[in-house]
């Protein structure tokens, strides 16, 4: 129990420190704000609803894009695992378009899209298919052929093949692929906020910043660590109870 | 099987050529927007004359610096703090949470505080990319200081060697396949975020010459943009995975 409490040992002291400095003569008070009024604008943004519509907006692009991915990239990944020759054929091209960073994308995406929801979603599936894509792929192959063997004697329709047998034998291992395509496009809706898109959590930190509320900036930033935070562990208990995901573990 | 092995190399290569073709014709013919899809071909001639020009090698230089310095950064603090967690249990306790809560925050969301500190600046830029690359080599080096063969550390006792010694001789050998796997993550996250400060804070690189082009609507240039990025990224990664192959000789004659 005392080990759990030193890890709140540093925090504290950097914002006390910071509170008690904030009060000497010589602190830059505008640029820089004093815990307290973190505080403050924090829960007054909690209060009239802003940070949660913005964090709304940008869950609602993260979502959108992810969900894009996760179709895409389950029903290529599916196609491409069952068709090995098919993959080899297909599988160099995919992999010309992979080291493009996605945030390259940006610019495309404004010049199709403009402003708003759908561009954020398309740089968020654009960078979030790839592991949904390459586990899915994976996954299927990994399937027991004689699961696949069973299901040619019992001659199944296409579609029951997939749903009885192939989707289900692969899900286990495409959710550790949901789960890190879940933490990228939560980074990249955030990010492409913070370069262009004039909506979500992103944009209303970098406005903050420019209009001189430091104070609001870093409660927003809190509540994003908060946030990342939440999601984070919230998906690694999911996903542990989910039978089959065995979830390399990351931590040391 | 070499007659099979080249027949599909052909066959990857005619499909990735039919796809271009496809899209040439298409933009040719005007049948998709040449304005978000210019033809292969203009963007190739777009690249190629960049080139000649030597327009290219200025913002392809600043980027790089940008990102190798950040990396570089990144490499040095990851390693050393993943050290001190992986090989202290008092280091560990009492940076972990800290550690933990500040990892899934979305790099770029820095970038507003660090603007605020340090202005529109390559110093900016820098840290930015530092914060957000020291993740993959942090963890990967606090996981290979703590899983150090216990029969080392009676070997080092038995040898009398110092902590000192301990450390440079074994845990930094044994932690190394760990480090280089997670410095490869990490380089492709530092070019992602010099890509990102360069669009954010107007710092000249690659990702500022692509929002330009888009801003002039100049789409050959902007594929060309993101084409040279895609090949960095590709060069890049390879180079590393060389260095590797290099650095872990050792590992395939032990094993």
């Amino acid at each position: 129990m005392a080990r759990r409490l030193h890890g709140w040992i540093i925090p504290v002291l950097a914002f006390v420190l910071w509170e008690l400095w904030s009060h000497a003569g010589t602190f830059p008070i505008d640029t820089v704000s004093r815990p307290s009024d973190i505080a403050v604008a924090g829960a007054r943004g909690f209060a009239d609803g802003s940070i949660l519509l913005a964090t709304w907006e940008t869950i609602e692009a993260a979502l959108f894009g992810l969900a894009i991915a996760a179709v895409l990239g389950i029903l290529f990944g599916v196609i491409l695992g069952l068709a090995p020759h098919l993959e080899r054929v297909v599988g160099p091209s995919i992999d010309a378009l992979r080291p493009v960073p996605s945030v390259a994308l940006i610019p495309l995406a404004l010049l199709m899209f403009g402003f708003g929801l759908r561009m954020e979603a398309s740089v968020v599936a654009f960078a979030s298919v790839w592991p949904i894509l390459l586990v899915t792929i994976a996954a299927v192959r990994a399937i027991e052929p004689r699961l696949l063997e069973v299901a040619r004697v019992l001659e199944l329709s296409f579609a029951s093949r997939m749903f009885k047998v192939v989707l289900p034998a692969a899900l286990g291992r495409i959710s550790v692929g949901l789960r890190i395509a879940g933490s990228i496009s939560l980074v990249v809706a955030v990010t492409v906020e913070i370069v262009l898109n004039p909506r979500g959590l992103g944009y209303s930190m970098i406005a903050a910043q420019q209009s001189l509320r430091p104070d609001l900036m870093f409660a927003q930033l809190l509540w994003l660590g908060v946030l990342g935070w939440g999601l984070n562990s919230a998906m690694k208990r999911a996903l542990d109870r989910w039978p089959g995901s065995a979830v390399p573990e990351e931590q040391p | 099987m070499n007659r099979l092995l080249r027949l599909r190399g052909v066959g990857a290569i005619l499909f990735a050529a039919t796809l271009l073709l496809l899209w040439q014709v298409l933009a040719d013919f005007k049948l998709i927007s040449p304005v978000f899809f210019p033809s292969p071909l203009r963007t190739v001639t777009e690249l190629v004359r960049q080139i000649a020009e030597g327009l290219i090698w200025a913002p392809l230089v600043a980027t790089l610096q940008r990102m190798f310095f950040g990396w570089a950064l990144a490499a040095l603090l990851g390693i050393i703090l993943g050290a001190a967690i992986g090989s202290s249990r008092t280091a560990r306790d009492y940076l972990e949470p800290l550690l933990e809560f500040l990892r899934p925050l979305p790099a770029s969301a820095i970038i507003p505080p660090a603007i605020l500190f340090l202005g529109l600046s390559n110093e900016m830029a820098i840290t930015v990319i530092a914060f957000g690359a020291i993740w993959p080599v942090l963890l990967s080096s606090a996981h290979g200081f703590a899983t150090i063969e216990p029969r080392l550390r009676e070997v080092a006792e038995a040898l009398c060697l110092s902590r000192r010694q301990l450390l440079v001789k074994m845990a930094v050998p044994g932690a190394l396949p760990d480090i280089l796997a997670g410095a490869r993550v990490s380089l492709a996250i530092a070019l992602i975020l010099a890509v990102v400060t360069e669009m954010q804070a107007s710092q000249p690189g690659l990702g500022q010459n692509i929002l330009l082009a888009q801003r002039s609507l100049r789409s050959p240039e902007l594929y060309a943009g993101i084409v040279s990025l895609g090949i960095m990224g590709f060069v890049l990664n390879h180079a590393l995975i060389m260095i590797e192959q290099h650095f872990l000789r050792w590992r395939s004659v032990t094993a």
